[in-house]
């Protein structure tokens, strides 16, 4: 019944309109690569990665000696990090309020008599000031955490034998590569944004146009069969995916050198992806009367997935409650299987993805051809 | 085998009577009209031959089969332009037969339909670049790829320029020439007039009356009448002095008499040249299929198929 070479017929015809529709092409395979690019410049750019903490001591002394100020001794290290740069402030400043007029989210004040309660090993803290959203507070508060540990483990030593050179020291070394970072993150998250966007747009545009333009009608009175038309467009959009997902890793892995993991894993993925967000386009443009309604009911089943799905940002980053509504979306389990596999080597992690999302297609396809029209009654 | 059988067909689309019971058949090698204005019921007829819509009552047969049960079946069979034919846009005429031929899995050469279509000139331009016409003729041109016997034909010229329609004629008067079975709908007059061998003119989902152009007129025209260019006082004069009915048409200024005999013309006459009053142009003429479709669907039917009622003036033609 299903027939091969109807739907190779089909696919030529669509593909070639695709082809010379400079839109189509431009969202297809251009926008994901500029996503990559913005995005990858922004948050993995190497060059320039030390933050600004604005920094308050109050520890003025007096000092017996000079070794005896502890908390200069401390900032002086901060700043010889890689990661931060220490600013100083006046202790006049009300500190909070100095930090928001410079727009700061990050600082760290060191409290009065600081270098003698540490000398005398009474304990001390630091305040550490961050927006818990900022990715730079985290490198904050992780590297002045570890200069804590250090100066820690420096009393320890100090105390018990005043003689023996520190025994741990701090090399400082560029964050490398088996760590995971933005870009490693970014790479799958934008090509599970691409493979939703492109079909889902696309199928919810056509298929509710040519139900206003009696297209399908149409087609209706071919031996063509609307399983056949789908399949095709499937079919194309597996074939766009592909494609944008070999531009997108090259170029974040020859722009970003972005470390991620090409396996056979990936296209299941990269198979069922555009295959469920077609049949899903179709359904949305089929139980909807016009155009206009189909792109709004597009948008809403379309947006929350295109940014709570873990496809810009990690899921990991957001409230309980948002955490779980991206539970509920299809897409969360495409990015997250594509995590797993890219960049957690998490097989495991990734069979169970895969079931959900085979799941979810099959029963979103069946919808769709079952539900879409050719003709009327 | 008649190709198409229809016999109290009925559709309705919620209280509306789309279709209310109409009977026609076509016979082969006939081209065959629906004609009416908009909303009289045509394309639902046609979509329910097509089988692209389900009869509420009544029987259809075509080319031996119902549509809406064997529809795959017979789409195999014949072909359609549907109403306003659309493509996808960035495909050429060209390219459009190649996919219909491969989905019927037939073997044609595109250039011999683009020619039978006067289509070769746009052979090669995207469909969203051609004209309304080439776009019909690009409708016209799937609907032959599966070399049909019958052909099913929405509206094929509303909306384009006297010239495309006269060339779309062209085509289609080639194709009867074939022998094909042809039906299409339209609410052109002069369409249907150069066109159809039959016409069923359709109104409010009925068919008001049907056969030749002549058959109409002969059965709801009004038959030769004498038209004198005068007055109304004329008018009453004649009206007055003989035994003729007389109309008078305050618009046109003239006054019209029935004639039941050609010596009744002399009479007139005889009388208005008694009146001494001024008259002018005489001639005798017929309803032409013009006024009886405008007395049958009572209004003349603009250029997209409305219903413009005229003002009681200019139709009032009792003294």
């Amino acid at each position: 019944m299903v027939s091969g070479k109807r739907i190779f017929s089909d696919f030529k015809v669509f593909s070639r309109g695709y082809l010379r529709n400079k839109f189509g092409l431009f969202f297809g395979l251009i926008f994901p690569v500029i996503l990559i690019l913005i995005f990858g410049a922004i948050f993995s750019g190497n060059s320039s990665g030390t933050i600004n903490v604005y920094t308050q001591n109050q520890d003025t002394g007096p000092f017996a000696a000079p070794q005896m100020d502890v908390a200069s001794q401390f900032l002086n290290a901060l700043n010889s990090s890689t990661t931060i740069k220490v600013i100083t402030v006046d202790v006049s400043e009300n500190f909070s309020k100095y930090l928001a007029d410079h727009s700061s989210s990050d600082g760290i004040i060191i409290p009065e008599n600081f270098s003698a309660n540490y000398l005398a090993g009474h304990p001390v803290n630091l305040t550490v000031y961050g927006n818990p959203a900022s990715s730079s507070s985290g490198i904050v508060s992780g590297t002045v955490n570890g200069y804590a540990n250090y100066f820690n483990l420096n009393y320890f030593q100090r105390k018990y034998n005043d003689t023996t050179p520190a025994i741990i020291g701090i090399t400082s070394a560029t964050v490398n590569t088996q760590q995971t970072k933005y870009i490693d993150f970014l790479i799958p998250g934008l090509i599970g944004f691409s493979i939703l966007v492109s079909p889902m747009f696309s199928l919810v545009n056509i298929s509710s146009e040519y139900k206003k333009t009696k297209l399908f009608k149409q087609l209706s009175l071919t031996p063509l069969t609307k399983m056949e038309w789908l399949a095709s467009k499937v079919l194309w959009y597996i074939v766009l995916t592909i494609a944008s997902f070999l531009l997108m890793v090259g170029v974040g892995i020859f722009a970003f050198g972005a470390h991620v993991a090409l396996t056979v894993w990936l296209i299941p993925f990269l198979v069922l992806g555009p295959m469920l967000f077609a049949s899903l386009g179709m359904l949305v443009g089929t139980v909807t009367k016009n155009p206009e309604t189909a792109g709004v009911i597009g948008n809403i089943v379309t947006f929350p997935m295109m940014f709570l799905a873990g496809t810009f940002f990690p899921i990991s980053i957001m409230p309980t409650y948002l955490q779980s509504i991206a539970h509920v979306l299809p897409l969360f389990y495409i990015v997250e299987g594509l995590n797993n596999v890219m960049v957690y080597a998490n097989y495991m992690g990734a069979i169970i993805d895969l079931a959900v999302v085979a799941v979810i297609t099959a029963v979103i396809f069946v919808l769709a051809v079952r539900l879409f029209k050719w003709r009327e009654d | 085998m008649i190709p198409i059988e229809v016999s109290s067909l009925k559709k309705c689309y919620g209280d509306l009577k789309a279709v209310d019971g109409i009977s026609f058949t076509v016979n082969k090698g006939e081209v065959f009209g629906l004609l009416g204005p908009n909303g009289a019921g045509k394309t639902t007829t046609i979509e329910i031959l097509e089988g692209l819509r389900e009869k509420d009552g009544g029987d259809i047969k075509v080319l031996g089969l119902d549509p809406w049960k064997n529809g795959y079946e017979l789409h195999k069979k014949f072909g359609v332009i549907p109403q306003e034919f659309t493509f996808f846009e960035k495909t050429t005429p060209r390219e459009a037969i190649i996919y219909y031929a491969d989905l019927f899995n037939v073997k044609v050469d595109p250039d011999e339909i683009l020619k039978e279509v006067l289509l070769e000139d746009s052979a090669k331009v995207n469909f969203d670049n051609l004209s309304g016409g080439q776009k019909q003729k690009t409708g016209l041109a799937l609907s032959l790829v599966n070399t049909p016997e019958l052909l099913f034909l929405d509206e094929p010229t509303t909306g384009l320029d006297p010239n495309a329609r006269r060339a779309i004629w062209d085509v289609i008067r080639g194709l009867k020439a074939k022998g094909k079975t042809i039906i299409l709908t339209t609410h052109y007059l002069d369409e249907a007039q150069q066109l159809c061998d039959r016409v069923a003119i359709m109104n409010h989902g009925h068919i008001v009356a049907m056969g030749t152009s002549d058959e109409i007129i002969a059965q709801h025209g009004s038959g030769e009448r004498l038209e004198i260019h005068g007055t109304e006082q004329l008018a009453h004069y004649i009206k007055a002095n003989t035994e003729l009915q007389v109309e008078y048409d305050r618009h046109r200024s003239v006054i019209s008499i029935p004639l039941k005999q050609k010596i009744d013309a002399l009479a007139a006459l005889a009388a208005a040249e008694q009146s001494k009053m001024d008259w002018g142009e005489i001639q005798t003429r017929r309803d032409s299929l013009d006024d009886v479709f405008v007395k049958l669907v009572s209004g003349r039917v603009d250029e997209h198929g409305e219903i413009t009622i005229e003002n009681d003036e200019s139709k009032s033609r009792q003294t």
